[in-house]
């Protein structure tokens, strides 16, 4: 471990740092996900790359998690921090005070998910109208096909 | 459409036809690009495929001065309310173009998000279909629009 | 009037501009009141000036000129979120204006919310979401050969990158090697696929600005591009071709000749582009000190690609993380200086470069073999097989009708694409379809950055710093 992983591998020994496909990966409690993700940009994270929500539906450690994804443009290196939520509870702190770039984020996090991010200045709806009731991307939602509509089924198609 | 009476340069015919004759050489589109099919349409409309030998280069932005709207791409939601109201402020005569296969039924995507064919919100004259269609598809539906027109075929609704 | 700009790209086979110097000076103070010289430099070569951190320094030179009144207002923008700020304007001094969705110059379904004091802008709040299409989870429904037409229509304008971005993110779950040729075919598909997706560019840009004759040119040069596409594809946009194991088919008879072809129309009108717009009065007015984004700015909001660049900030992902084999080819990233719209453009025109640059190497060092990895239980066996062998029968109609499973993990795998870093997270649980696939749209951040970019300028600055950042629709809402 070099660079700004090793940085915060130091500051956090309670951590495991660990790697999937090559990618390197912390688990993190979801109270210390800004306090991580801020040490992270502190190390040398200094890009904000992605933050996005997981619907793992039955699964022990809790239902959601947050994924947040940074990278180093000095070292060049990525990390990607995971916190998971319970399906019962599903709020996280914001990181958009760490970087302002989260905040559309948080929102699809929040329009497709139902998670929401405590200290989010403006938590609303982003892709889907205001007016929306549910969170798509979850998996107890069906994907909303409807039967496939013949216009004219009387018509001779021949 | 015309028949040659008396002395060779007069045209005669009747009034329908030449204001057919006339809507259908300059149907100025309006602009309501949504997705990749945006994009074949604008390259109709460039050198290549050249749409202005038709009188139709100029996709007017504003919805009162234009006669036809290519609806070219998938329709969210979201964005129904507002074709629906883009499609109320042109003024008649007004033609719809279905242009690809998320306007005309939802293509690819048969999902929540998507409108199922954008003949649930306006009514569509010519359909298109493709994903996306070539700027010759789109020229064809485009052509079979005026086919129609001259015709007499569509009527004010 | 303003000095012609001295532009550096590695490209030295461009007619006419490696005339121009290599080194810059330095403008003095006198100078530097309305003659800005611009240069866009190579990373990794002798920057033009001495100074280590001028690209900040740039920008913030910028950001500080007196002379620039509505541009000094920007400082003290860096890392904030200008369009939450409340406004000490009274109620009836500021007009809210609506900016889209269906609107001429918002460069597809994007709706600003400006608040508008005169002319200038206070505030802009981008509404999105009118586009959205619901392809995440599309992508949980159909399987994973299915997935590249899914995604292929997420960024509408280089379709490659994202289905290249797809299929990478799968081998690297199923722990695949694609075969030289087919990396190379990916890399020659998806610079081409970069090339057209800069000419777009040119022509929006040019016509928002008004130079309505570059949308007729830029479109005229990307028809030979999409000659090329619809000869080895299929298609002309929407492909479908790069896919988890390889591509689809290999590259047809005579595609050399299709390239070379392309390799020596493109420069020429890029020529053609520089003629009319590089050092054109008007063109340099309404660009030049237009939309500048700090390089600060950039990481705070995950800004990427040639905007970045534009500003100094030198991250690619072809250079920081390579994929397919981009690394045994040569090129170089252009990088500026001012973080306006005026750098952008030179970047975009010196990445075009660079990308033709890479696609003449692809040419000529294309690897013999096959298109597609051999393994069976990923690739469909070829259509002769099928008559000849029952195990290719049964392959064929259980990878098209249930897919290929793919071990369970999850990994994030990026790709360069013409708007930036292109990401695809995609989580797997062992079966035939994705659990979760999320798309990092690079459209999607640069837009959070044009609020920072427009607060207190000009409605016509809007235009043009928002043509600059070339939002894709399909990438912010997919």
């Amino acid at each position: 471990m070099t660079g700004p992983l090793a940085v915060l591998a130091e500051r956090f020994p309670e951590l495991e740092f660990g790697t999937v496909h090559g990618d390197h990966v912390v688990r993190v409690e979801r109270e210390r996900l800004a306090e991580v993700t801020a040490a992270a940009r502190e190390a040398g994270f200094e890009m904000f790359v992605d933050l996005c929500a997981v619907d793992y539906l039955r699964r022990p450690e809790g239902r959601f998690e947050v994924v947040v994804n940074l990278v180093s443009i000095e070292e060049p290196q990525r990390i990607r921090i995971l916190s998971a939520l319970p399906g019962s509870d599903p709020t996280a702190p914001s990181i958009t005070g760490v970087y302002p770039g989260a905040n559309f984020y948080e929102r699809e996090a929040y329009d497709l998910f139902g998670i929401e991010f405590e200290g989010h200045p403006d938590l609303t709806r982003i892709l889907l109208p205001d007016d929306w009731v549910g969170h798509p991307l979850r998996k107890d939602t069906p994907v909303g096909s409807v039967p496939v509509q013949f216009k004219h089924p009387d018509e001779d198609t021949t | 459409m015309a028949r040659v009476s008396g002395p060779p340069n007069l045209l005669v015919t009747t009034l329908h036809k030449a204001v057919d004759w006339a809507r259908t050489r300059s149907m100025w589109p309006a602009t309501f690009g949504l997705a990749c099919c945006a994009i074949e349409m604008m390259a109709t409309g460039a050198a290549h495929n050249d749409l202005a030998r038709f009188g139709m280069e100029v996709f007017r932005a504003s919805p009162r001065q234009a006669d036809l709207m290519i609806v070219a791409g998938r329709v969210s939601q979201k964005m129904a309310p507002v074709l629906r109201q883009v499609y109320d402020q042109m003024s008649e005569p007004k033609w719809v173009i279905s242009m690809g296969a998320c306007a005309s039924t939802g293509g690819m995507f048969n999902n929540y998000a998507l409108v199922q064919g954008v003949d649930q919100v306006v009514p569509v004259d010519v359909y298109v279909p493709g994903c996306p269609p070539g700027p010759q598809s789109l020229m064809h539906g485009i052509l079979t629009l005026h086919e129609k027109v001259m015709s007499g075929e569509l009527a004010r609704r | 009037m303003s000095n012609p700009p001295d532009v550096v790209t590695g490209d030295t086979e461009a007619p006419d501009v490696t005339e121009r110097s290599e080194a810059v000076d330095r403008p003095s103070e006198s100078e530097r009141e309305r003659r800005r010289v611009h240069s866009v430099w190579v990373t990794g070569t002798e920057a033009p000036v001495d100074s280590g951190d001028f690209t900040s320094e740039g920008a913030q030179e910028m950001l500080a000129d007196e002379a620039g009144a509505v541009l000094a207002a920007q400082r003290g923008t860096l890392v904030s979120d200008d369009y939450l700020v409340d406004v000490d304007a009274s109620e009836d001094e500021t007009q809210i204006i609506n900016m889209g969705p269906q609107h001429p110059s918002t460069h597809g379904v994007l709706r600003l919310q400006l608040e508008l004091d005169g002319e200038t802008i206070r505030r802009v709040k981008p509404i999105i979401g009118y586009l959205h299409t619901g392809m995440e989870r599309t992508a949980e429904v159909l399987t994973f050969m299915q997935g590249p037409t899914n995604v292929t229509r997420m960024d509408y304008l280089s379709p490659f990158h994202n289905e290249l971005c797809f299929s990478l993110a799968v081998e690297r779950l199923l722990g695949i090697d694609v075969p030289p040729r087919a990396s190379a075919i990916r890399v020659l598909m998806t610079e081409l696929n970069r090339v057209a997706s800069h000419l777009l560019w040119f022509a929006t840009q040019g016509m928002d600005i008004g130079a309505l004759s570059m949308m007729i040119y830029g479109w005229r040069e990307r028809e030979a591009v999409l000659a090329f596409f619809e000869a080895v594809t299929g298609l002309r946009m929407n492909h479908n071709y790069i896919r988890p194991g390889g591509v689809a088919a290999d590259l047809p008879d005579g595609w050399e000749d299709d390239v070379s072809g392309i390799l020596e129309q493109i420069p020429k009108g890029l020529a053609d582009y520089e003629d009319l717009l590089t050092a054109n009065p008007v063109f340099l007015e309404r660009t030049q000190g237009v939309g500048v984004i700090t390089p600060a700015e950039c990481l705070a909001y995950g800004v990427t690609g040639p905007v970045a660049r534009a500003s100094g900030v030198d991250y690619d992902v072809r250079k920081a993380f390579p994929y397919s084999g981009i690394e045994q080819y040569e090129f170089d990233v252009p990088l500026g200086r001012h973080g306006d719209v005026y750098d952008r453009y030179l970047v975009r025109l010196g990445e075009t470069r660079q990308a033709l640059r890479i696609v003449r190497q692809v040419l000529e060092t294309m690897p013999p073999g096959d298109y597609r990895s051999e393994d069976r239980k990923v690739t469909p066996p070829p259509r002769a097989r099928i008559d000849q062998s029952m195990e290719a029968l049964i392959h064929h109609f259980k990878l098209f009708t249930e897919g290929f499973k793919v071990p369970a993990g999850e990994t994030y795998q990026a790709v360069e694409s013409a708007r930036g870093e292109l990401g695809m997270y995609l989580v797997s649980n062992g079966g035939a379809k994705p659990w979760r696939l999320h798309v990092r749209g690079p459209s999607f951040a640069n837009l959070q950055a044009v609020p920072a970019m427009l607060t207190d300028s000009l409605i016509a600055d809007l235009v043009s710093a928002l043509a600059s950042v070339d939002p894709v629709m399909g990438d912010v809402d997919r």
